[in-house]
């Protein structure tokens, strides 16, 4: 505990998990706000304006929780990680300076128009702020997928006479192919989040028998939403995720199944707890071939477990790993199930009598937040014991003259100040959807 | 292409100093030029729809240190430790501060947040300033280019130097003044009534007071580092900054005289942005001086990414940089005339 790397590490991961719940909702809204505006423009579509309205208000708190908490990840890349940032800054600096110039400013401009200007402004205008707070938002996602990408994949790159990785192809490092589907496959999970939590609200309204029309309309849009982006999060993307770390990260694949034998059709563990003292999987229960067909699209593929890696090489933390790919894909799983069935009542006009699905969907809304976290956790534990893969090592990167008493002390802060920003954000939210669509202008 | 990326990086840091500095300024301010809820909800109208924008200055000029100047940004960072997330909790707090308070319309709520934005809003100059007196003063850097010291020692300026020093807290007091100087001429141009005639009142002490407190700081950054003197004399860009500051000085005082508030509002902006150029005119190659060893000093020229990183960056710099100026004059002019406190509900 008194290892400085470990704290390094614990304040970038907390930080990092709690501000990444905020800017999922936000991505996701984002989109679905945009195209009810789209509907809305035309003329006998009001109540969808008047949804927009209501998402809007929701998204202007969560954004500005967003904002704050993304902040300290920046400055963490000079504070914690300077070796890392020093060493690689000639080529991640591209996408993080693009990220300032590109998104923030497109977002930080329109967002105030959004909240602020339906009035002023007129309709037209406000649905090209609507999207252009989209496209700041997904350009912002990309920007950051791309330099994690660098970190999973580094490509792009050289390096130079006194050690440093300076850019050798800006397009080969923009366009990195893991930095594309990371971001497809990351931003299907962000339209989760946001169908999620519309249908949840929808649901509790119906529940309440009160704001009918808008009930049942946000009912039809978290739905709808929520069964195409659960698909896609699935297929074709997360299916290309995982066919991209059994290709440049077979050690990762074979910690995040706990597998650590190599052989050809290898199953996929739907249960199951990684013994890494002993080398095995205690109590599994398998689905056989299906690993290998996930991994290399043929039932007989070998594929490699962990002693076939030398034991430098095994992610730091199995355990968790494990953990964290298989709720993510059985929550996964059961979304486009749970979203299937919704759609299907919702199909036939009966999802409303069906008070028991309505509980189901109101409750869900965190499950998504969940997988998404988890999703992230494979990802950035899988790259571990590497910093960028293949090429830094994570002791490697970290302020080496930051000594623990530093760094316990900022983490101890960031626990309090986020729990007090967490309570605060769910007070402000609960009090939005208690009051309803038309909000508390005029009323109150 | 080292000094083009130490002049845009430089550009970007004073543009945030006078950008953010006047919603700054405004929030210094808030407790003493707005006494009611009505008075309160003006000045964070007239500062409402800048200040998110206002901080991605911070975020583009961090990022663009980022891109050309890596290793500054990981040596001052990680050097700097716990300032850096003082700096980061009053932001965190001031930021919510401002988009949490319209929610509710209760007494208490509002008058805590108001508290949170005004406090952070004191603290904040008074950390960045005590930054830029840190850059000036130089910190031990070694021989590997990394240096870390704690929040404090004894307020010397000699090594083991702390971050506050009693030097870099003059700098802080310096840049609090100056601040709050500009969030006034700033509110007198953009509200009327009671705020109005508060912040115009306030104008003439506190630039008075930054007159004075500069001819200080001059005398205290002579004693300090007068290296910064040496490159100043040889520098014509230096000069042209200190002409354009003084004229700031000028302009500022002619306007707050003769009541021409949007005048004296740019000679403020000219103000801080003069002072921040003539400065890095004046260090110009050193980014940050170490006082062990000139030798150890971080500058631009080894301090720099590959001449291909600054190329590329710079292909797309300048595509961005009109945008984002283009939001700016957007803003500016959809949001132009006084700031009207909107009704509940509907704005801040």
């Amino acid at each position: 505990m008194g290892d400085p790397l470990f704290w390094h590490r614990m304040q970038f991961g907390f930080t990092a998990s709690f501000h990444y719940l905020f800017p999922q909702l936000t991505m996701g809204l984002a989109l679905l706000i945009a195209v009810m505006k789209w509907l809305g423009l035309d003329p006998g579509r009001e109540h969808y304006n008047e949804a927009a309205r209501f998402w809007i208000r929701i998204l202007g708190i969560n954004f500005a929780v967003g904002v704050v908490t993304g902040i300290p990840l920046e400055f963490q890349f000079g504070t914690n990680w300077s070796r890392f940032s020093a060493f690689s800054g000639g080529v991640i600096g591209q996408t993080l300076g693009m990220e300032g110039m590109f998104a923030f400013f497109l977002e930080s401009t329109f967002l105030g128009i959004l909240i602020w200007g339906e009035k002023r402004f007129g309709p037209r205008r406000h649905f090209w702020a609507a999207i252009a707070l989209f496209v700041g938002s997904w350009l912002s996602g990309y920007f950051i997928v791309a330099t994690d990408a660098f970190m999973q994949h580094p490509v792009g790159h050289m390096t130079a006479a006194d050690g440093t990785l300076q850019l050798a192809s800006f397009w080969d490092f923009v366009i990195n192919p893991w930095a594309t589907i990371q971001y497809l496959h990351n931003m299907a999970g962000a339209v989760v989040t946001g169908s999620f939590v519309i249908a949840a609200v929808g649901a509790y309204w119906t529940l309440r028998g009160i704001h009918t029309k808008q009930a049942w309309l946000n009912l039809k849009i978290g739905v709808t939403a929520g069964l195409l982006s659960s698909l896609v999060v699935a297929f074709p993307t997360g299916d290309l995720q995982g066919k991209l770390v059994a290709k440049h990260q077979p050690v990762s694949l074979a910690a995040m199944e706990g597998r650590f034998e190599s052989g050809p059709r290898a199953g996929l563990n739907m249960i199951g707890q990684p013994n890494v003292a002993e080398g095995k999987l205690d109590n599994p229960i398998r689905l056989p071939g299906v690993l290998s067909f996930i991994a290399y699209g043929s039932f007989s593929a070998n594929v490699k477990g962990l002693n076939e890696f030398p034991r430098d090489q095994w992610p730091t933390s199995i355990e968790m790993l494990y953990y964290g790919f298989h709720i993510m894909v059985g929550l996964g799983t059961l979304f486009i199930g749970l979203m299937g069935m919704s759609f299907l009542l919702l199909w036939k006009r009966r999802i409303q009598a069906q008070r028991w699905m309505l509980w189901i969907l109101m409750l869900a809304f965190p499950f998504p937040y969940i997988a998404n976290t988890m999703g992230w956790m494979t990802a950035e534990m899988g790259r571990q014991p590497w910093l960028i893969f293949g090429v830094m090592r994570t002791s490697e990167g970290s302020s080496h003259l930051v000594h623990s008493g530093q760094t316990i002390f900022t983490m101890l802060g960031f626990a309090g100040l986020y729990f007090i920003l967490g309570v605060l954000f769910l007070f402000l939210i609960g009090r939005e959807i208690a009051q309803g669509p038309a909000g508390h202008g005029e009323v109150n | 292409m080292e000094m083009l990326w130490f002049w845009l990086v430089s550009v970007m840091i004073a543009i945030y100093a006078m950008m953010d500095g006047f919603d700054f300024g405004a929030g210094i301010l808030h407790l003493f030029v707005a006494k009611t809820n009505d008075e309160r909800r003006q000045v964070l109208a007239a500062i409402g729809p800048w200040w998110d924008g206002n901080e991605v200055w911070l975020l583009a000029g961090g990022g663009a240190l980022f891109l050309a100047f890596p290793k500054v940004l990981a040596s001052g960072f990680s050097g700097f430790y716990l300032a850096m997330f003082l700096v980061l909790w009053c932001l965190v707090l001031r930021g919510i501060g401002i988009e949490f308070r319209s929610h509710l319309r209760d007494g208490m709520w509002r008058a805590f947040w108001d508290a949170v934005f005004a406090v952070a809003s004191i603290l904040l100059p008074i950390l960045l300033g005590a930054a830029l007196g840190n850059v000036v003063r130089g910190v031990p850097i070694d021989a590997t280019g990394y240096f870390n010291i704690p929040l404090f020692t004894s307020f010397g300026i000699h090594n083991p130097v702390g971050i506050l020093d009693w030097y870099t807290v003059l700098m802080g007091v310096f840049v609090l003044v100056t601040i709050a100087g500009h969030g006034a001429t700033f509110l007198g141009w953009k509200t009327d009534g009671r705020v109005h005639a508060r912040a115009v009142n306030a104008g003439l002490p506190l630039w008075s007071f930054v007159i004075i407190l500069w001819l200080v700081m001059t005398a205290a950054t002579l004693r300090v580092t007068p290296a910064l003197f040496h490159g100043w004399a040889t520098s014509p860009l230096a000069w042209l900054a200190t002409l354009i500051y003084i004229a700031g000085l000028g302009a500022v005082m002619f306007g707050l005289f003769k009541g021409r508030h949007l005048l004296a509002f740019i000679g403020s902006g000219a103000f801080i942005l003069g002072i921040l150029a003539a400065t890095a005119a004046s260090v110009w190659p050193v980014m940050l001086r170490s006082t062990l060893n000139p030798e150890w000093s971080l500058t631009a020229h080894n301090a720099s990414v590959a001449a291909s990183g600054l190329r590329k960056g710079f292909i797309w710099w300048i595509i961005g940089f009109p945008i984002a100026l283009g939001y700016f004059a957007m803003l500016f002019r959809l949001f132009r005339g006084k700031a009207q406190a909107a009704g509940e509900g509907e704005g801040y």
